[in-house]
């Protein structure tokens, strides 16, 4: 899940990362009312959760209040990447005298975190990473003992962050993995953290991802996924524990496990069809979450077929047929359905789904072939 | 001979009470599988099974009472990380973790915690191993497979059932089948299996099943390149997945362009690797 600059920032500053003083406007007037509360120089910022919002024309400084008003109009009406302008942060302006990156991810390939830092931060970070990687320093933490003090000070050396700031940047490094690692964030990034003219260390710029998987035990940070920027099919499908993605194509899929649902595309194409979704059910799925599922593909009107996947294991093809059975009594489907039913308990399961007008299939590839065909036919 | 698991495995199962540990423990004991034991905090001193299998509350009760030799995991996601470092601290030294959907982060406490010991974890969020005709650990449905000669590792659940299936409908049977689950970080990896199956006598040819993210994949073709004798055969799910989006697993996701299908296909054909076009195609191909 991504937070916004805005919720990252607030995160940030929670651990005793400076972040400038600034809140987050819906409309142009409360924009140009926080402006004339900070007073000076503003910076309108575009809340979406894309990356290149600056190079969009999506972030702008404005002199006064007024200006702030009308550029906040401006980013408001705006699109970035296709996601409307919903909100925009107006936070006071600093004088930039340089301009670093400091985030932390997971390694996975180390399977630690790795903090890395550069003193060439800022918007073309990905460029620096890509054209002159030595520039970028990277310590891996231990994930049992936590970021150690010497460990930020290696950073503020190795970056040649002047000796006069080393003092305050170990708070900062240390700040950012206590947001990191108390959330459950998969990335917690500042870019840039600037050196202001007036000589102080501050955050302008804010970005967290949270695990999924760990919002269980975060309820104030699952409270903060903007659903706005989701596609509503995806906010119906977390509800029911589905893992469900939208694609471009005409054969919804309903398949247990994400490695089959990936194949069980790539054959679809490979047999010259295309898949409207991923869609993994999981393991173990009963009859409801399968109602769910199929609810949720056949909502998508570009559906013209549905091919169901299933080998079971921990999942019982026996209530992926109940709610095979339950799913078809409530939405009536009218496309055809294809279903091939595999492993634990499949006799049970195709017993069940005797009598319901589906079309049968033993292997993936025969499947697949009848899915393509039906939905050509469609 | 086979890898990891055999006969002669004494297996506990932690969280046996609960809807699917207990009902894959009855299929791993029909299997013929020795589930000596479990495990599920308050309820030490029942049976299940119809008095079959005694359930303790801790594991290493459970170890000190039934000489139990390695453990699969069936608790939820958010006890997952305690039950590995449960299983961990009682000397086990095989552990199979079935469980999905586990934070990230535990899992690189217990993988940290668990390289300073000497144990070996599969999983999580895996399907778990398979020797036919001699043990099965974790939820890979037994009648599926036939006893043989091939040894199968997999980042995919089932994904691997379909292959197994068709190399049984082709009259191939596997050594081993190791599931070593799809999240980003594991306890076992491509390499750590190859090993294995390179120094295992009766194994002869190997098929490796990856998918799109990291570079696990792309790893396991420089080793096979360099170390491995016999005939490996190969296919990687998500071709048609798109970047950016995280395909279920939590380790499949196309991130800054690396860790694509296209690039793994390719660093595995310049091992020598054959590379299949769907899962069913992949046992001709070691035909």
């Amino acid at each position: 899940m991504k937070l916004h600059e805005y919720q990252s920032k607030q995160l940030f500053s929670k651990y005793g990362v400076p972040i400038p003083k600034g809140r987050v406007a819906a409309t142009a007037s409360e924009a140009k009312q926080i402006a004339e509360e900070l007073g000076g120089r503003v910076v309108v910022k575009s809340q979406v959760l894309v990356g290149g919002r600056g190079k969009a024309g999506g972030i702008k400084v404005a002199k006064d209040p007024a200006e702030a008003e009308q550029f906040a109009t401006h980013i408001l009406g705006m699109e970035i990447k296709g996601l409307p302008v919903r909100k925009v942060l107006v936070d006071e302006a600093a004088a930039i005298e340089q301009e670093i990156y400091l985030g932390i991810t997971n390694d996975r390939a180390a399977r630690k975190p790795v903090m890395m830092a550069s003193a060439a931060g800022g918007v073309d970070i990905e460029e620096v990473a890509a054209t002159t990687p030595e520039k970028i320093v990277k310590v891996h933490i231990d994930p049992l003992l936590g970021l150690r003090d010497y460990q930020a000070r290696d950073i503020a050396a190795s970056i040649d962050l002047p000796r006069d700031y080393w003092r305050d940047f170990g708070p900062i490094a240390s700040g950012l993995w206590q947001a990191y690692s108390a959330n459950d964030a998969t990335l917690a990034e500042i870019n840039p953290l600037v050196i202001t003219k007036d000589k102080r260390l501050l955050a302008l710029d804010g970005k967290m991802l949270i695990d999924d998987n760990a919002l269980f035990r975060h309820p104030n940070l699952a409270e903060m996924r903007d659903i706005d920027e989701e596609a509503p099919s995806e906010t119906e499908a977390r509800k029911y524990g589905l893992s469900f993605i939208k694609l471009d194509g005409n054969i919804g899929c309903m398949v247990n496990g994400a490695g089959l649902a990936m194949t069980s595309m790539d054959v679809i194409k490979l047999f010259g069809g295309s898949p409207a979704n991923f869609l993994d059910i999981g393991g173990g799925a009963g009859a409801d979450k399968v109602a769910a599922a199929l609810r949720i593909i056949l909502d998508d009107k570009n559906v013209k077929a549905v091919l169901y996947n299933i080998f079971g294991g921990i999942t019982r093809c026996d209530e992926v047929a109940k709610g095979i059975l339950a799913a078809m009594e409530e939405v009536k489907p009218k496309v055809p359905m294809v279903v091939r039913l595999v492993g634990t308990n499949a006799e049970e399961g195709r017993a069940l789904l005797a009598n319901a007008h589906m079309i049968t299939a033993e292997t993936l590839a025969e499947a697949a072939q009848k899915a393509v065909a039906a939905a050509q036919g469609a | 001979m086979s890898i990891l698991i055999n006969k002669n495995t004494r297996l506990l199962v932690q969280g046996i009470t609960g809807n699917e540990g207990l009902f894959h423990t009855t299929q791993m004991v029909a299997y013929g599988t020795h589930v000596v034991a479990g495990v599920t905090p308050g309820k030490g001193g029942e049976w299940v099974l119809n008095g079959k299998v005694p359930v303790f509350d801790s594991v290493k009760l459970a170890v000190e009472a039934t000489g139990a030799n390695a453990s699969v995991i069936f608790v939820p996601a958010r006890f997952a990380a305690d039950a590995m470092f449960e299983a961990a601290d009682a000397g086990l030294p095989l552990i199979v973790c079935i469980t999905e959907g586990i934070p990230v982060q535990d899992m690189m406490r217990v993988r940290n915690y668990l390289d300073q010991k000497n144990v070996r974890l599969v999983g999580p969020n895996c399907p778990g191993l398979l020797t036919p005709g001699e043990a099965k650990v974790g939820i890979i449905p037994g009648n599926i497979a036939i006893p043989g000669n091939v040894g199968v590792v997999s980042r995919s659940g089932t994904l691997t059932y379909e292959v197994l299936y068709a190399m049984k409908n082709l009259g191939m049977g596997a050594s081993t089948c190791v599931g070593i689950g799809g999240d980003p970080i594991n306890g076992t990896n491509f390499i750590d299996v190859l090993e294995m199956f390179e120094h295992d006598p009766q194994t002869e040819k190997v098929i490796l099943i990856g998918e799109i993210g990291g570079t696990e994949e792309e790893k396991a073709a420089e080793y096979i390149a360099s170390k491995m004798t016999k005939p490996v055969a190969s296919f990687i799910a998500g071709q048609t997945a798109p970047p950016g989006k995280r395909m279920g697993h939590a380790g499949a996701i196309i991130e800054g362009g690396a860790g694509t299908a296209a690039d793994k296909i390719k660093a595995l054909e310049a091992a020598g690797v054959r590379v299949a076009k769907h899962p069913e195609e992949i046992p001709t191909l070691l035909k």
